[in-house]
């Protein structure tokens, strides 16, 4: 269980300070599938960010199964099972995509090519072709983006943080995505999945929607509930237009 | 091997990944004295008459065949100039091994200046992998400062892999390779400094035939309070096509001088460079900490990474 209490987050701005997380609490229950959403610079990027550790709080606290992480390095959260898929997947001069899953899995495991290649194939690639590439620009956006999340696959901790996973993929890895979710809920007991998004698929899935705006949460409940109060919002976007048809 | 000693034999596997004798042709040299040789059918191993150094002599035609000639110097205060020759007949393709490493435990600086000439005939084909590495911790420097020549002949091909990884107090390694036709060249250089260690790579590639090619690549660390400056020229005389990068990781309080340049005498020459110099990205860190390594290990990935 994931709590995060009164948590803030300011920075310094031209006109002085700019509140980007304004005093939030939360609590994401475990086994749930949770998506925050809500329009652009509200702040979901930056709470993803303040889970994993990446930034740190101005304030407040941030709970994992009752032991205090705030003030936690990334390490030592990725050690206590947060996961965290980037936005912009970062790029690596030399490491393989083999490299990145085997670090990804630990040490422990010692990952084998085979184990790998089921990952790469969760997310639709074919790891003959993908194993031994540079994890560098010559994989466009929408692969980088599925090593990304094969990276917490392969992690398989019980919290995973995605952040805007569907941006810059393609049509397959979209309609893919849910059932990725949905397979590592499966896979993982008590695993929880907190995904950034404001894609209307995504959302239909969701157990809990939470809905940030101004750093501050202004809607929050069980996703089929939620849902039908944000459609036609910029909460809550279709794809494209002829996905919406489709669907 | 029976004839090295530990040391000696731990220099060998650093810089040839030699546990044993290899297949094929060599040479050991280990602290001035050549201490073992093997030649085949199709390549031969002769010492100057005036004992500066060896001619390898490869048979045209030869395929498939490697010739390892590394250095071993454990003993310290030896300083040396070595020339090798290498002629290596048409249509033959083979894989040469080089390499240094310096074991000085001693007070006195041990130097070893190897000066490689290639001679590269019409359609051949050489791989050619050079490594230096350093050890001990003696007062002693270790000192390579190693100079290669390159001769190609029309539509011949080489691949260059330099590598220096640790160890080495000072070096200056120049290069300077001459394609003629259809010739190609493709350099990797792969170099991390630490300490106060100096390490200087100059290269001048001349591309004299149509259809010539040169790709000159360095990765490069700089560690510490290290030196290293890259100076790659390119010049075009033909037809060509010539192609320089240098992209250094910098830390601590390294210095990184880069200097990549080119130089047209052909309108039909076409010539790139390309140069970066910064310190590891703070989201490479972040990316690998979140999949649980520490900041330490997190490094050592991306610099292993970088320099594979």
């Amino acid at each position: 269980m994931l709590e995060i209490k009164d948590l803030s987050y300011i920075v310094d701005s031209e006109d002085g300070k700019k509140t980007i997380i304004d005093n939030i609490s939360l609590t994401i229950d475990d086994g749930k599938f949770t998506v925050i959403t809500g329009p652009n610079g509200g702040g979901k990027s930056t709470l993803a960010k303040l889970i994993a550790g990446i930034v740190k709080p101005t304030s407040g606290s941030i709970l994992l199964d009752g032991e205090d992480i705030t003030d936690m390095s990334i390490t030592d959260r990725a050690m206590r099972g947060i996961s965290y898929a980037f936005q912009q997947p970062v790029k690596f001069k030399g490491l393989q995509v083999f490299d990145l899953l085997k670090i990804a899995a630990g040490k422990e495991r010692n990952l084998k090519v085979n184990d790998a290649c089921t990952y790469l194939s969760e997310v639709g690639l074919c790891a003959r072709d993908y194993i031994n590439r540079e994890v560098n620009s010559s994989l466009s956006g929408g692969e980088l983006k599925r090593i990304e999340i094969a990276t917490v696959l392969a992690r398989g901790t019980k919290m995973s943080v995605f952040d805007e996973p569907e941006a810059g993929i393609d049509l397959w890895s979209f309609q893919n995505l849910t059932r990725i979710f949905e397979n590592m809920r499966k896979d993982i007991k008590d695993g929880s999945i907190i995904v950034i998004s404001h894609q209307e698929r995504i959302l239909k899935v969701a157990d809990e929607i939470i809905v940030l705006a101004d750093g501050k949460i202004v809607n929050q409940g069980e996703g089929a509930n939620i849902l039908p109060q944000i459609m036609g919002t910029n909460s809550a976007v279709r794809p494209c237009s002829k996905l919406g048809e489709e669907a | 091997m029976s004839v090295l000693d530990p040391i000696q034999k731990r220099l060998m596997e650093e810089i040839a990944d030699l546990h044993d004798v290899p297949v094929g042709a060599y040479n050991f040299r280990a602290n001035s004295k050549a201490v073992a040789r093997n030649t085949t059918a199709n390549i031969d191993i002769v010492s100057k008459e005036d004992g500066s150094g060896i001619d390898i002599k490869i048979k045209p035609g030869t395929k498939k065949e490697s010739v390892h000639i590394p250095v071993v110097i454990s003993a310290s205060g030896i300083k040396e100039v070595v020339y090798n020759d290498f002629f290596i007949g048409e249509d033959s393709d083979v894989v040469i091994v080089a390499g240094c490493g310096i074991d000085n435990c001693g007070k006195q600086d041990s130097q070893h200046d190897g000066v490689h000439r290639f001679f590269v005939g019409k359609g051949a084909h050489i791989k050619y992998v050079e490594k230096h590495y350093g050890s001990g911790d003696g007062m002693g420097k270790r000192i390579l400062n190693p100079v290669t020549e390159v001769y190609m002949e029309e539509g011949s091909s080489m691949e260059m892999e330099m590598v220096q990884i640790k160890g080495v107090d000072s070096t200056v390694r120049t290069s300077i390779c001459k394609l003629d036709k259809d010739a190609k060249l493709v350099v990797h250089e792969r170099l991390m400094t630490h300490g106060e260690q100096n390490a200087e790579s100059v290269y001048k590639v001349e591309l004299n035939g149509d259809g010539s090619s040169a790709d000159v690549v360095s990765r490069a660390v700089a560690r510490d309070s290290s030196f290293q400056k890259f100076d790659a020229l390119i010049i075009g005389n033909a037809a060509c096509h010539g192609h320089t990068e240098c992209d250094s990781i910098i830390m601590d309080n390294g210095k990184i001088v880069a200097v990549p340049s080119l130089q047209a005498n052909n309108v039909d020459a076409e010539l790139f460079h390309e140069a970066a110099i910064g310190k590891i990205a703070g989201e490479q860190l972040d990316k690998l900490m979140s999949l649980g390594l520490t900041a330490q290990e997190a490094e050592e990935q991306i610099i292993n990474g970088f320099l594979k």
